[in-house]
């Protein structure tokens, strides 16, 4: 018996010994394992700082811009044109329209740039400035802020006034020491007397950098980069989520509510949820060439239109609000349908009256959540002619209009690199932006709701 | 993860309840439990129990559903650290070892004190590799062969040798109920344990495979310390030599197996086993 | 202004339905016990009124521009020929002098004529619309008002008709998937009378030829160097996200604390809400030139833009991808699983490395095959990062091309919508859409699968 007994504690004796040889190898492979998983989640982190802290450190310098605070002269002796037409009674809206053109064709004709040349020239800078170089400080859209000041008052001509005039992306990028001050004259964007006058002129105050409120008001320019905006691509962004809005949302609810709370379980339902849910992963370019094939080669709807791309990104956004609002509404609880059903409303009733209000946090979470998606999509609006350069804000949804992450994509192909990386970082910062606010909105949305719930 | 030494509470060894009776020394006491206590989170689930478990034989620890007799249970090889939130207190002693010191590796003492859960959980493996998977790890095997005689001898003991010997290789989730708790069994016998704590291992099987399982309890008795946590009473009665019985996270009776079934001292065990509570 | 008055219009036929229904229906009420209570008889009279003049307002709406251009012919002159510039322009006139904008300058006695008269009829005809649709609304309500009666399921009836919609709207997820088939399929047919399917499927050089005409099919079409460059980019991209996905998800599941994770789990998924053209960006700007720099202090030629510089991005991408589908996969392996192999003795990483990842396998290859299907169909990210060069060549380090940059470049340029250069697009399209596709079945198959074998 005690022999049994000893062999059987010797046996357990060398057990312990062979585990506790295994530990040490073993809580070191542990550590090693744990420590990668760390290592995986602080590179993923990493990855999210970086992203992040380059866009900002590299976007931000774009929203403050360098001004000329110059005395403009409104010379009569330049603006050599006559009164601005008044609509006579019994004239036709055509007639008056043609004769108002007409006048302000003869305004576009003026020279502004030599009010502009002169009032660099008289800033007080202390260089000899020829007239090339001084026009080439300012930004070429300055002509037009003149001109539509005139345009608005005629009265100004021959009068004095203080304009704040945008520098042009040469001289911001010299002002903001983005060009090597090293190279030889040949190699310089600006010439050796501009470069002075900037310098010159920022030391005395003149040119100082303030908010470039343009960026949110303008629109889109090629011949004057520096004063060029997001106003049109904002626009056309806001009339696509408003058709996504109107189109996807109610659609997609309507359609998750069907398969969800009647659909029979059949074979045809069936094919109806792989067909959804293969849906949601199909390439967004794919939706892209269903856009150019049916809305552009078959329908004939215009190239570029905000409602060609809002319909292109409604198809695209709808099994995604599909699939979220249907998982919404298997969330509720079976009792509360049983409670409906039982107190004899109809199957209608209970879904509008009884399940919907429940699953409405829900339902309003994924429709913003898709929506933010659809805000940042761009390939399938390339492929509907969206890449075109437009210099208007629509005015309608059938207007030709481009789209924020389109206006990245116009931006980052520009050739003037130096002045454009910092302004399409600027742009991704207002998209991201928008984009922060929306999912910010939903998150506060549903939390709000639920707690009312 | 593990329970850090300032979760329990301080030693009371002078303390010793009335229901742990000391009279139990008739055979050297193996596992022994000291004013231990569960919380979850805020909530306490086990109040001050001490028990005296002998070697070599089969312990019941029976009472209603929500007793905290499982949770007790899983104190002894500290099973209970997976859980978030859950804290252990009190003094745990095998041979003399208390489970709770920082020199005794956790992986060291579940070596020693194997479990046999509720549900069959065989892993999504072969039925060989299923067995070879402890002793694999705690590197106790080093060669083929010594892997194919340990997977052999531990299915024998299991009473399943017979039953799978021509289909190691088949997916160890293919086997029926009954099999794959006692493959579960074979299992944990593989790594070469002192202890096997069994929670309710037969709460999922059809009656013969418990009977099939029961026996297997019995022969196993010889060479194992085993705890079995039952809410059949009857189980109990036929396969344990001691049984402890729970309610409400105390420890209120334990005693012989037979003693507390014909002549409980106790009223809430009788209640219990009259079938009054639980 | 018009359309305002219609809406009104609209709205006040259906209010007075209602309003009829509802009334008529409470009358009813004192003769027998009402099966539905009045506002369904009110909702179902006024659903019969309107739908009469919603859709004569629909067909007006849809026929009026043929209608006026069919008009227009006959006013203007012989002597301008139909399709020219002169005709189309003479065209626009009618149209401004009918509207009341006039036209610059004096306009022409017959144009004047022809303004008033194309007035008149495009008044005629709204009108004409306008009463039909009102008159048969109307009709619609007093037939139908005659027929309501206590007993009529008036309920059933307008639930029928909400159901009807409902119906409507999960028919055009179908109609997507339908018109995407068919518009692929169609327009890859055009490009194969161009250039051969063979050509197509298993030519090495892709050069499609300048042209604007619509049947020059000069050039090489061979897809293989983009499918190369698609395959590499992939690859790289699971490279990069796969480890660092999985790991993630195996830490945040098995290690973090809660409090901790749910800090870190939606900073990761933030990756996956940046919209692809801004990976694209920093993929050009910052990655790029990272890279380069990197390879050239090691002493590797590493081309700024280049499958290397892409793949990299689109694998950063692709991380919370994985690791949130990862997360969800590993939360559904049983406890008891866990449990078992703890109880052993096995330490928490033997466990994850031996057990649940093993049981969790197949729903991280279904994972995984979906992350591939969307990097295969990913494309501002090639389109900026990839450096667009269709060679068929394995240097990672390389520029290439892809399916989705060529379908970009195809359809951007300035080639006709009808010339194979631009059907091409088409083409690329419907093989990347079948790839995504079997790879998406498969991995929703795998999933699913996976799912019913713990519920």
């Amino acid at each position: 018996m005690t022999e049994i007994l000893e062999t059987e504690a010797a046996a357990n004796d060398r057990r312990r010994a062979q585990v506790r040889k295994s530990l040490a190898r073993r809580n070191g492979a542990e550590t090693r394992f744990k420590l990668l998983g760390l290592a995986s989640v602080l590179a993923a982190m990493a990855f999210v700082a970086v992203l992040f802290g380059n866009i900002l450190m590299k976007g931000v310098p774009a929203f403050w811009q360098y001004n000329l605070d110059a005395e403009v002269f409104f010379d009569p002796a330049v603006i050599n044109v006559p009164e601005r037409p008044v609509q006579q009674p019994g004239q036709s809206a055509a007639d008056f329209q043609a004769e108002m053109l007409a006048w302000q064709r003869r305004l576009a004709l003026v020279n502004w740039n030599r009010l502009i040349t002169a009032s660099v020239q008289g800033a007080g800078a202390g260089v000899e400035i020829d007239d090339r170089s001084a026009v080439s400080v300012i930004d070429s859209g300055a002509r037009f802020v003149l001109r539509d000041m005139v345009a608005a008052d005629p009265a100004l001509i021959g009068q004095t006034r203080t304009v704040r005039l945008l520098l042009s992306a040469d001289g911001d990028n010299w002002a903001k020491g983005k060009l090597s001050r090293d190279l030889p004259d040949s190699r310089q964007q600006l010439s050796r007397p501009a470069r002075d006058t900037i310098d010159a002129l920022i030391a005395s105050g003149a040119v100082h950098r303030s908010f470039a409120w343009h960026i949110f008001t303008n629109v889109d320019s090629r011949a004057s980069p520096a004063s060029a905006g997001l106003a049109g691509a904002f626009m056309g962004s806001f009339y696509m989520m408003l058709v996504v809005i109107l189109l996807a949302v109610p659609v997609g609810v309507a359609s998750a509510l069907y398969l969800e709370e009647f659909a029979p379980k059949n074979r045809i339902t069936d094919l109806i949820e792989v067909n959804i849910n293969n849906l949601a992963a199909v390439p967004s370019i794919v939706f892209g060439l269903l856009g150019a094939a049916v809305f552009i080669n078959i329908f004939h709807l215009p190239l570029s239109a905000p409602l060609v791309g809002g319909l292109v990104l409604t198809l695209m956004t709808l099994p995604t609000i599909i699939i979220a609002t249907r998982s919404a509404l298997r969330a509720v609880p079976p009792s509360l349908r049983q409670a409906a059903l039982g107190i004899g409303a109809s199957k209608m009733q209970m879904v509008f009256h009884h399940v919907l209000p429940v699953t409405f946090p829900g339902i309003l979470t994924a429709s913003i959540i898709g929506v933010a998606q659809a805000l940042g999509e761009t390939a399938p609006l390339l492929l509907i002619g969206m890449n075109a350069f437009v210099a208007n804000i629509p005015a309608t949804p059938l207007d030709q209009s481009a789209a924020l992450p389109v206006q990245v994509y116009l931006w980052q192909g520009n050739e003037n690199r130096n002045f454009f990386e910092e302004r399409t970082f600027a742009a991704i910062i207002v998209l991201l932006g928008l984009m922060i606010l929306l999912n910010a909105l939903a998150i506060w949305l549903r939390t709000r709701l639920e707690r009312k719930a | 993860m593990n329970a850090t030494p300032e979760s329990r509470a301080p030693l009371s060894g002078s303390r010793i309840r009335p229901s742990a009776p000391a009279s139990v020394a008739s055979s050297v006491s193996r596992i022994s439990a000291r004013d231990v206590t569960v919380h979850y989170g805020p909530k306490q689930a086990i109040f001050d129990v001490s028990i005296e478990i002998p070697e070599k034989s089969v312990t019941a620890f029976i009472g209603p559903s929500g007793c905290g007799k499982s949770t007790f249970l899983r104190c002894f090889n500290r099973m209970n650290d997976t859980i978030e939130g859950c804290k252990v207190g009190g003094l745990i002693t095998i041979d003399g070892d208390d489970i709770h010191d920082p020199s005794l590796d956790v992986v060291e003492l579940r070596a020693r004190v194997g479990m046999v859960f509720q549900k069959p959980n065989p892993f999504p493996k072969s039925i060989y590799d299923n067995i070879a998977y402890g002793p694999r790890i705690h590197g106790l095997v080093k060669t083929k062969a010594e892997t194919d005689d340990l997977v052999e001898s531990s299915l024998k003991k299991a009473g399943l040798w017979k039953e799978v010997a021509d289909r190691l290789d088949a997916p160890g989730t293919g086997l029926s109920g009954g099999q794959q708790q006692r493959l579960c069994i074979a299992r944990t016998i593989a790594t070469g344990p002192e202890v096997i704590l069994m929670d309710e291992p037969c709460s999922a099987l059809d009656p013969i495979a418990t009977s099939i399982v029961e026996d297997l309890i019995h022969e196993l008795r010889a060479q194992y310390t085993i705890i079995i946590v039952t809410h059949s009473m009857q189980q109990a009665a036929r396969v344990s030599q001691k049984t402890a019985f729970f309610h409400l996270g105390k420890l209120i009776e334990y005693g012989e197996t037979e003693q507390i079934f014909v002549n409980p001292k106790e009223k809430q065990t009788e209640a219990y086993i009259t079938g009054r509570i639980g | 202004m018009t359309s305002l008055l219609i809406a009104a219009l609209v709205l006040a036929l259906m209010a007075v339905a209602y309003q009829q229904g509802v009334s008529r229906s409470k009358a009813l009420a004192g003769v027998g016990r009402l099966h539905s209570r009045p506002q369904y008889h009110g909702a179902l009279l006024a659903l019969w009124a309107t739908l009469p003049l919603l859709l004569i307002l629909f067909l007006w709406l849809v026929t009026s521009g043929t209608l006026q251009d069919w008009y227009i012919a006959g006013q203007i002159p012989a002597e301008i020929a139909p399709g020219t510039s002169e005709y189309a322009g003479a065209a626009a006139r009618l149209r401004n002098i009918a509207s009341g904008f006039g036209v610059a300058g004096e306009a022409q006695a017959w144009e004047t004529a022809a303004g008033v008269n194309l007035a008149r009829f495009n008044t005629t005809l709204l009108m004409a619309a306008v009463g039909l649709g009102a008159i048969l609304g109307v009709a619609a309500l007093v037939l139908m008002r005659g027929r309501l009666s206590a007993r009529m399921r008036a309920r059933n009836h307008v639930e029928a008709a909400i159901k009807a919609l409902l119906i409507f709207c999960s028919v055009v997820a179908i109609l997507t998937t339908l018109g995407i088939v068919v518009s692929l399929v169609a327009e890859t047919l055009r490009f194969f009378t161009f250039v051969s399917p063979v050509d197509f499927f298993f030519g090495t050089v892709w050069n499609p030829g300048y042209s604007t005409t619509s049947n020059d099919a000069s050039g090489s079409y061979g897809m293989l160097p983009l499918l190369l460059g698609t395959v590499m980019i992939s690859v790289i991209a699971m490279a990069v996200a796969l480890p660092v996905g999985l790991m993630s998800a195996i830490w945040l599941t098995q290690y973090a604390n809660p409090r901790l994770r749910n800090v870190i789990k939606p900073v990761i998924e933030v990756l996956a809400g940046i919209p692809t053209i801004v990976y694209g960006f920093f993929a050009l700007v910052t990655v790029g030139p990272a890279l380069s720099g990197l390879g050239d202090l090691v002493g590797l030629r590493v081309n700024a833009t280049s499958a290397l510089t892409a793949g990299i991005v689109m694998g950063i991408m692709i991380i919370p991808f994985i690791s949130s589908l990862s997360d969800d996969i590993i939360r559904q392996v049983p406890r008891a699983m866990r449990d078992g192999s703890l109880g052993l003795g096995a330490t928490k990483s033997e466990t994850i490395r031996m057990v649940i990842v093993p049981a969790a396998l197949p729903g991280i290859v279904g994972a995984i095959l979906l992350a591939v299907s969307r990097a295969i169909g990913e494309t501002m990210i090639v389109v900026l990062a990839a450096g667009n060069a269709p060679i068929l060549r394995f240097n990672p380090a390389e520029p290439t091309s892809t399916f989705t940059v060529t379908i970009v470049t195809a359809l951007t340029g300035d080639a006709d919508f009808a010339s194979p250069q631009s059907l091409v697009a088409f083409a690329l399209g419907l093989t990347l859409f079948v790839i995504t596709l079997m790879l998406n079945i498969g991995a929703l198959a795998i999933v699913r699968k996976y799912r019913e074998q713990y519920e």
